[in-house]
Formats: C-alpha cells, structure tokens, sequence
C-alpha cells in the first residue's frame, strides 16, 4: 500500500531487493500527473538502484506523464541509479517515440525482462 | 454509420482537468466515425488533449472554471476529407511567433506540447482574436494517416 494522493495513478508499489516496483494504473493525465510525479519521486526515499514503472494497466498517457517520468530518471541518473518501463501500450509507446524519448527509456516487455 | 461533413459539433468545456477525458472520448468516437486509423486517431487526440493542457496552464493559469470552446468540424471529400478542430480560449492573447517547440535533444520535463501537436497535425494555426483569448485551429486529413509515422 501507498500513502499516496487519492488522485494518485500508482496502485502499489513492491520492493525486490534493491529494486523498488511502481504499478500504474489509469489514464495519466493533468488532472492525475501532479500526484504521479509526487509518487514516483516519493519511491526514491528509500534510495532503490533500480526503479521498475509497471505500466500495463496504463492506456493512455500526455506529455505531463512524460514529464514526470523524465523527471524520475534525472533523479536517479544523478544517484547512479537506474530505470525501466514495463508493459507500455501502444499509445504509451506512441507517445515516447513522437518526443524522442523511446530511445531514453529502457522499455522492457515484462518484469521478468527488467530483471525482477 | 458516418459523419456529416460540414456540420460542426460544438463542445464547451470549463478549464478543469477533469474535462479533458470527455473530451477525449468524444474525439476518439468521431475519429472513428470518419474512419482514421488507431495511431492516427491517438495524434489527434492527443494533441487536442495537449493543446487544452496548454490552455489551462498557460492562458488561465491554473484556473478551472473559463470557459473553452471546441468546435469539431468533418470538412472536405473523398481524399480531402480531414477533421478540423478549433479550440477558442478567453485568456490574454499570446503571440503566435513565441509558440514553438523546443529542442528535444535537451531531454529535460515539460515543453512537449507544442512539439507534439505540430508533429501529429497536418496544419496548426495560433490566431490572437480581436474580443481577447486565442483561437488554435488545427486539421488532420484522413489520407495523410499513413505519412504520420514517426521520422
């Protein structure tokens, strides 16, 4: 359980060793960014090497989703640490491609693939 | 069943986030209707989504209760058949020139908007109106789907 925003798109979030595991859900938004980028930035507290961002219950996602994402990865790129995207839609992916960013993430099919 | 061409669908919306996903079911539904492919009909959306993003944020500054206007318009024929979208804000009017996109190889949050409407549109126009507020028009032809791919 999170303590999160009700707003809040992140259902979970699972730890794995050093690896911490965001499960998202919902259409990610103006109305639901503000409280995502406040969730995803709270996971880093616990300092994880690795950040895991399940997004396949996530069918549609605006570049203020994008923005908190990339955020996240600054972070984490400034504390040696590391990410991937899990499950990413269609659209999701669509999204990534069109601001040049798929190349950014590491986007992978499943947790098992992240190396969860 | 299909869109009649010519016959706008008007939509007037407050400035508050929660809108924004009727909205996006709206367009979805008639993009459908007038027969654009799935990724062509997500750019649509999706830039309608951003542009009101950009409308709440920036020309209303966060307020959520101004008034925004979306009229939904089949236009053209056979080839040339194409969704226009005109989206008519209150705010003070911004100059079309300041509205562009931004380098993406400077991989940093926000500024992705504009960059996104202009790649998944086939025309976009910023007009300062006369009374105050800005009116943003954009089309996307139907045809042109398959030159929508990214570069």
């Amino acid at each position: 359980m999170t303590e999160d925003s009700p707003d809040s798109p992140v259902r979970g979030v699972r730890w794995s060793g050093s690896t911490v595991i965001v499960e998202v859900a919902g259409d990610i938004d103006l109305s639901v960014s503000s409280a995502f980028q406040q969730s995803l930035l709270k996971v880093l507290d616990r300092k994880p090497k690795k950040v895991v961002v399940n997004m396949v219950d996530v069918p549609y996602m605006d570049s203020s989703g994008v923005a908190s994402l990339v955020k996240l990865l600054a972070r984490l790129r400034k504390s040696g640490g590391t990410m991937c995207l899990v499950g990413v839609s269609d659209r999701v992916r669509n999204v990534l491609e069109i601001t040049r960013l798929d190349s950014v993430f590491e986007v992978c099919a499943t947790e098992e693939e992240a190396g969860v | 069943m299909s869109m009649v061409p010519n016959r706008t669908i008007r939509l007037t919306i407050f400035s508050a986030p929660c809108c924004l996903p009727v909205v996006r079911a709206a367009l979805e539904k008639m993009c459908e209707l007038v027969g654009f492919d799935e990724r062509s009909a997500h750019g649509v959306v999706l830039s309608v989504d951003e542009a009101l993003t950009n409308v709440i944020r920036h020309a209303y500054k966060g307020a959520g209760d101004q008034p925004i206007e979306i009229d939904l318009t089949v236009v053209g024929e056979g080839s040339d058949t194409a969704i226009r979208i005109c989206l008519r804000d209150y705010g003070p009017p911004v100059d079309p020139e300041r509205i562009k996109s931004r380098d993406l190889t400077d991989v940093r949050p926000g500024g992705l908007g504009v960059h996104i409407i202009k790649h998944c549109m086939d025309s976009v126009e910023y007009r300062p109106l006369d009374g105050g507020g800005t009116m943003l028009t954009m089309v996307k032809v139907v045809s042109s789907q398959k030159e929508s791919k990214v570069p």
